[in-house]
């Protein structure tokens, strides 16, 4: 570790922000700041799967995180829209339970992260060169994160992975179901009124 | 470049990512800030010749070339105004938040054949990805301004961009599938040769999945007929109302740079990219650009570069085009060109492309004879490493081999156990 790692470096400094907004979004007390310091970490931690060389992953963490988002941040400016920068102050009682859930996340994550081990040493790349190997190899199955992973879902015969083909089906055909029956409640029921008023559907 | 300044120079090799990090960012801040001020020129004489006019004529010679820098200066010089109920901090990172997207997406977009700031094989993912970030910039600055011109043409926004995103994406997924990767240098790659090649050949329903991905595309970055967010008739500029001066023209260059970005995607996805409608770099040198190396190389890549950025300038023109020939929709007309017709459309197309891939049924490629035979013989296949078909042939093999053994592996199917049986 005597040079100094580009990696390191950035990872770093992704960490750092993710973790610095993760914070103003705890103590910004505007639903509209929450939710762009919200996009921020989320953006940082994308920014940390790039770094890990799990492109399709950071990609799809903007997607639907940072995207996901964007309707929390609409839905706070409607919100807020009659009564501008409302501000949201947290009650003491809210604090503690909020601080013992995290507390009680944070002890289950800090051994879990321990357990994972320290980034490799250059000692330790040399001993566990055949693992080092089958990770970088450039076996055509094995190349780009998006075919394996798309592979893996499917469970492609040849490879030993069972697929998830059926409860990717099972989520698909759940989700169109909530999609309509959200769009049924959701829908203008204007047809009966305009039944009842001939000549005004035109105005 | 890299190798010669860390060997021969002797520099900390960390030094010598970040310069080169840092020279990709400025060569791609150069594109989108030098585009901004072509186009912005571009837009005002397509303007003012489709109105009849001549648009500008002075500044800097006889076509006014000079207009926009004489603009930026006028603009550098206003005042940097903020409203007195506005949110201070999110209204002056707003331009920020959109210029930051539109550059983002800059990253991943390869400007020919190795010509890439960020080479990732998720590269389309990942410009679209980012791309649709630059509505929170502004819904950002229409909330902030405290302004309700700002807020409605924020929100206008908001609701047509979350929208388009659908059949956006499924437009953009049809050249995936054809090429079967989503990296935008491979893509691209396949589709050299004659102009036949082009995605846009493919067959029917790719033909018309891309103009149903240039509508998309013009409202997801919000250019007219789908300039709701600043509708100057209703909403005196939208989400813009209140920002002068500098910020204002980030707004801008964010604008111009998405316009650039969608019809270079659409170019690589549909237009064959780098690869011009006659293959004349492999006419000269023997092999399309990705084979070649040394100066060969250069000489063919820069060749493609103007074939690429012909191809995106034009589709950029036609958008002005567009802006200055269409009226303005209305926001239920927009969202319901969305939902009932160009997502439907572009769904069709999609299941159309795959039954058109899975019956094998011909492409524009076979128009012509002789023309990258070894792509078409492997329908379905992963084709990764396209135009390596010494190794891609192989590797093919050598999956087919696998799956071979791997049945013989398995018990018998059951149609074969069936009809043991009978007999």
């Amino acid at each position: 570790m005597g040079e100094i790692n580009g990696h390191a470096i950035l990872f770093l400094f992704f960490g750092i922000l993710t973790c610095l907004f993760s914070l103003a979004v705890v103590f910004s007390s505007n639903v509209v700041r929450m939710a762009f310091y919200l996009i921020l970490a989320l953006a940082a931690t994308s920014g940390l799967h790039f770094l890990a060389g799990a492109d399709f992953v950071g990609a799809m963490q903007l997607v639907l995180y940072v995207g996901g988002t964007l309707v929390l941040l609409v839905f706070g400016v409607m919100l807020t829209a009659q009564n501008p920068f409302i501000s949201l102050r947290t009650a003491g009682g809210d604090w503690v339970v909020a601080a013992m859930v995290g507390g009680i996340l944070l002890v289950i994550l800090i051994p879990v992260a321990f357990q994972v081990g320290l980034p490799p040493t250059e000692a330790s790349q040399l001993g566990g060169r055949a693992d080092r190997e089958a990770v970088t190899s450039t076996d055509p199955v094995s190349v780009p994160t998006a075919t394996r992973i798309g592979l893996g879902l499917l469970g492609v015969p040849g490879d030993d992975v069972s697929g998830y083909l059926l409860p990717f089906e099972i989520i698909s055909i759940h989700l169109l179901v909530v999609l309509v029956g959200a769009a049924y409640l959701a829908r203008a029921k204007r047809r009966v009124t305009v039944r009842d008023t001939p000549g005004t559907a035109d105005v | 470049m890299s190798q010669f300044l860390i060997n021969q120079l002797g520099l900390y090799p960390l030094l010598v990512q970040a310069l080169m990090a840092m020279l990709t960012a400025s060569l791609i801040l150069g594109v989108i800030a030098g585009g901004s001020v072509v186009f912005i020129w571009m837009e005002r004489k397509v303007a003012g010749r489709i109105q009849d006019r001549l648009g500008p004529t002075r500044v800097g010679g006889k076509f006014g070339w000079l207009q926009t820098l004489a603009d930026g200066i006028k603009l550098l010089a206003k005042e940097d105004l903020r409203p007195e109920g506005a949110d201070a901090l999110l209204f002056r990172i707003a331009p920020y938040v959109a210029f930051c997207a539109s550059y983002g997406s800059f990253i991943a977009l390869p400007f020919a054949t190795g010509w890439v700031g960020l080479d990732i094989n998720v590269a389309v993912f990942f410009v679209v990805a980012v791309l649709g970030l630059e509505v929170f910039g502004v819904i950002l600055a229409g909330y902030a301004s405290a302004s309700k011109w700002s807020l409605f043409g924020a929100m206008r926004e908001a609701a047509q961009v979350i929208s388009y995103e659908v059949p956006l994406g499924l437009c953009v997924v049809i050249p995936v599938m054809i090429a079967g990767t989503m990296d935008l240098t491979k893509i691209a790659n396949l589709q050299a040769g004659w102009f036949t090649n082009w995605y846009l050949f493919h067959d029917p329903f790719a033909f018309i999945a891309f103009f149903v991905y240039y509508t998309c595309a013009l409202a997801s970055v919000n250019r007219a007929p789908f300039d709701l967010a600043e509708a100057e008739s209703e909403l005196v500029a939208g989400f813009h109302t209140e920002y002068s001066g500098l910020r204002w023209s980030f707004f801008f260059m964010a604008e111009y740079g998405s316009m650039f970005l969608v019809s270079a995607l659409g170019s690589i996805l549909f237009l064959g990219g780098w690869n011009g409608p006659i293959p004349l770099a492999e006419w000269v040198f023997g092999q399309h650009a990705s084979g070649l190396s040394g100066f060969a190389f250069v000489v063919a890549n820069l060749l493609g570069l103007t074939v690429f950025m012909s191809k995106a300038v034009l589709c950029v023109t036609v958008m002005m085009w567009i802006r200055w020939t269409f009226p303005r929709l209305r926001i239920d007309q927009v969202i319901t060109t969305c939902w009932k017709y160009c997502t439907p459309i572009s769904a069709v197309m999609f299941v159309g492309v795959i039954n058109w891939q899975l019956l094998g049924l011909p492409n524009g490629s076979d128009l012509l004879p002789h023309h990258q035979l070894g792509v078409r013989q492997l329908p379905g296949a992963v084709r990764e490493g396209a135009f390596g078909k010494n190794q891609l042939m192989p590797q093919a093999q050598s999956r087919d081999e696998k799956s071979a053994r791997h049945k013989e592996a398995l018990p018998a199917p059951l149609h074969a156990v069936s009809d043991r049986g009978e007999s």
